[in-house]
């Protein structure tokens, strides 16, 4: 495809578009298809077929439109209405409406803080375009980025723009993205490979899952002007597979981009050529890391190793390698867009930009959102969140997955950033959030998050193999009642151990939710404690409880 | 009449435990230590196999850095000041002791082994007197199909050195780990009885880099078992001089 050819395509499809009077947008991504998207879109279809309005109507399926607890949605384009909890009866009363009042009955409103509070940058195409028409996102704005990159800027004048932005990394640790960038530029001449990290496997976390289920061209332009920046020509996605809808996107959108002359050799007439090449992680969690991941695509065990040396200079099959997770990749073909400046304007001083998090648990509103760094979490969970559900008190609010940690009631106004989460005792991680209420027990939710790590750690190391063992069935016995304040002590012992000796990020994070609710909640650790106790001395002597 | 210049060879001086010592380019910590007599304790390492970087006894201070660094895969730097025993130090090494101790079962008592074993040695010299943390007393099998070797799970700390040494230096990649976390095991092939090993070519160097009880020889009584480790110093040469 020459850059004529692709504004030409831009604007026939920007055309195409305008001469429908009215859009149905039936959501298709994971969330919404589990309760019955396909069936409403069916549904929909055959309706405006019935009234033989295919020429004014048209029936398509978009990507996530983020309030996936009120699925399946539909929504009526260009005039904005939003419809929740769609069912394929409902289908006729929606067609029949499009140029009257909406139905009321499922009419969800779209100035609620929910929609008002959030800022699209990552999602800006999701629950626009159909992910599986390439056209669609060309008709966005779509490899716009990319054109720009490789028709007016030298590769550092791209690793400067995204240096400018301030994009740190969005997978978890928050490490600048231009100075990666830089490094892996500065790394030699020869063979260099660019990996975008979708091995997404924090509990209750699903950003980059909508991400690809949504918008999988984004990702792959931001792969190739990656590639342009740092001198590599192929790339490799690795994702986890059990995400079986992002993996069938995804390899469609790889051929539709390629067959297009998007991504293979000399596009848009250069002499720069980047492939694309899918790996699929085989469920373990520990491949979400760096070099445990590189190890993986390698066909070897997913293992992490000791760094340095880092994948920056010696990554995949030992070239220099760029890692970037899916979120920070989706990012950079509007930081090209628009510049550096315009996203370092968003955001907070050290953190820039904004972040997409999965809100989960128990908060009126779940589903995926996108804030600017900065808000506070108060304003995440009640004003965007619409608060707890059937009158409960908020207790903590879980970000960071088994990574992070509990951020109690007291620290709600704090800002969102890496810097303050990380002092509350808990990261920014890839973006899950999960929110609960006085019904859990904080004990209870050190112990899940332990038997996570217990069970996807790799063995590699004794304190991350053997201490996250130990720490479940210490947290499991004071959890059933049966725990000593020795136990309590021991817990604390190896949570320090295990931090600080364990080799990779994983084992020296997995004490953190213990960690946490340790600092916020130990009174709950202590009652069940002090209840054992008064059971045991209760028991009369010579009696065996169990 | 020209001058012939001397190369200087890239070295440079680091401090360890207060001591100057001189490093090479490219020497790991445990390198330079080792060549300066300072012993610093490990487990998985076998200097002339790949690095594991997994038993977590050898980690290291470095003056003005947070982090702890495994002495064998972090590389000596110049000026570097590196604490290889404090206070914390011991105490996170008996720690991961015990660690090691509890997760298996290690009785010393009635192993073969008993008296040549290096878990039990490095429990000696780091002063692990007793264990706090709970035992597991996991039931694991012993593979006694082989003519004249035995792996027996129960002692096994899964530092992988016979994996490492059966594919480096052997060839033959006999050995393998299935499972993860806590569920690790070292295989033989596909998880097959060792005996119908098809790949095993009985070479034993497995059973004498083993540092415990888990690879044995046959008919060894309790604490007959010595391991023959002169071939050590050779693994260098040998994994280097195969074509």
């Amino acid at each position: 495809m020459t850059p004529e050819e692709l504004r030409h395509k831009a604007a026939e499809e920007r055309t195409a578009q305008k001469r429908y009077k009215h859009c149905l947008n039936v959501c298709m991504a994971a969330g919404c298809m589990s309760s019955g998207a396909d069936q409403v879109k069916e549904a929909l279809t055959s309706v405006v077929r019935r009234y033989g309005m295919e020429e004014e109507v048209p029936v398509r399926a978009v990507g996530c439109m983020g309030l996936c607890s009120a699925g399946p949605l539909v929504s009526v384009e260009p005039k904005g209405v939003l419809y929740q909890e769609v069912k394929a009866e409902d289908a006729s009363d929606i067609v029949t409406s499009v140029n009257d009042v909406p139905v009321k009955r499922i009419h969800c409103p779209t100035d609620t803080p929910f929609f008002t509070r959030q800022k699209k940058i990552v999602l800006e195409n999701c629950g626009k375009v159909d992910p599986e028409r390439l056209e669609d996102y060309i008709a966005a704005d779509g490899y716009e980025a990319l054109l720009k990159v490789l028709t007016e800027m030298k590769p550092a004048e791209v690793v400067q723009q995204v240096t400018i932005s301030g994009l740190r990394g969005r997978g978890g640790a928050g490490f600048p993205t231009g100075l990666k960038w830089g490094t892996v530029s500065k790394a030699g001449t020869g063979q260099k490979y660019v990996i975008c990290n979708a091995d997404e496997g924090d509990p209750g976390a699903f950003m980059d899952r909508a991400v690809l289920e949504s918008d999988p061209h984004r990702v792959l332009e931001g792969m190739a002007v990656a590639g342009y920046a740092v001198g590599a020509d192929r790339g490799y996605i690795y994702i986890r597979a059990e995400y079986p809808l992002a993996i069938k996107r995804l390899r469609l959108a790889i051929r539709q981009a390629t067959r297009a002359g998007l991504l293979g050799n000399q596009i848009f007439g250069t002499t720069f050529n980047f492939n694309i090449e899918l790996r699929l992680g085989a469920g373990a969690f520990v491949c979400g890391e760096e070099t445990a991941l590189i190890a993986s695509i390698e066909g070897r065990r997913g293992l992490p190793r000791p760094r340095p040396p880092f994948p920056a200079n010696y990554g995949l099959f030992g070239r220099p390698t760029l890692i970037n997770n899916v979120e920070t990749l989706a990012n950079i073909p509007t930081i090209i867009r628009n510049g550096g400046a315009w996203f370092a304007s968003i955001g907070t001083e050290k953190s820039k930009g904004t972040k997409v998090f999965a809100l989960a648990g128990r908060v009126q509103n779940t589903g995926l959102i996108e804030v600017p760094m900065g808000v506070t979490l108060r304003e995440i969970i009640f004003d965007i969140g619409g608060g707890i559900p059937e009158g409960k008190k908020f207790k903590a609010v879980q970000t960071g997955g088994p990574s992070g940690g509990c951020i109690p009631e007291q620290h709600l106004d704090m800002p969102v950033d890496y810097e303050s989460l990380m002092q509350v005792g808990s990261i920014m991680g890839s973006g899950g959030m999960i929110v609960m209420d006085e019904t859990s027990n904080m004990v209870d939710v050190a112990r899940f998050f332990m038997e996570f790590c217990m069970t996807e750690s790799c063995g590699k190391c004794v304190p991350c193999r053997v201490g996250t063992y130990q720490m479940h069935e210490l947290l499991d016995r004071i959890h059933r009642g049966q725990g000593t304040p020795t136990d309590l002590e021991l817990l604390k012992e190896l949570c320090d151990v295990v931090k600080n000796t364990s080799l990779c990020g994983l084992g020296q994070t997995s004490p953190n939710p213990v960690l946490s609710t340790l600092r916020y909640f130990e009174h709950e650790y202590q009652e069940l404690i002090a209840a054992a106790n008064q059971a045991h001395a209760a028991t009369p002597a010579g009696e065996v409880t169990r | 009449m020209t001058v012939p210049t001397i190369v200087p060879a890239q070295s440079f001086s680091m401090k360890i435990d207060g001591i100057d010592v001189s490093a090479r380019a490219g020497q790991t910590i445990l390198e330079v230590a080792q060549e300066n007599g300072i012993e610093i304790p490990m487990l998985c390492y076998v200097e002339g196999l790949s690095n594991w970087g997994g038993c977590r006894l050898c980690l290291v201070e470095v003056v003005g850095q947070k982090k702890l660094f495994p002495a064998c895969s972090t590389a000596a730097s110049e000026d570097a000041q590196v604490v290889t025993n404090s206070e914390r130090l011991q105490r996170y090494r008996r720690t991961i002791l015990e660690l090691i101790f509890s997760e298996r079962n290690h009785v010393c008592a009635v192993c073969v082994s008993n008296g040549h074993c290096e878990l039990q040695a490095m429990a000696q010299k780091l002063g692990m007197t007793h264990i706090h943390v709970p035992y597991r007393f996991p039931s694991h099998d012993v593979d006694s199909s082989h003519d004249r070797f035995r792996l027996d799970q129960n002692r096994c700390i899964l530092c992988t050195r016979c994996v490492r040494v059966c594919a480096e230096i052997e060839g033959a990649a006999t050995k393998g780990v299935s499972g993860r976390g806590i569920e690790s095991l070292i295989i033989n092939d596909l998880k097959e009885a060792w005996g119908d090993s098809q790949t095993c070519t009985s070479c034993s160097k497995c059973v004498h880099v083993c540092p415990t009880g888990a690879l044995v020889e046959k008919g060894t009584a309790a604490a007959e078992m010595a391991k023959r480790r002169q071939f050590l110093p050779y693994l260098t040469v040998m994994r280097e001089n195969t074509p």
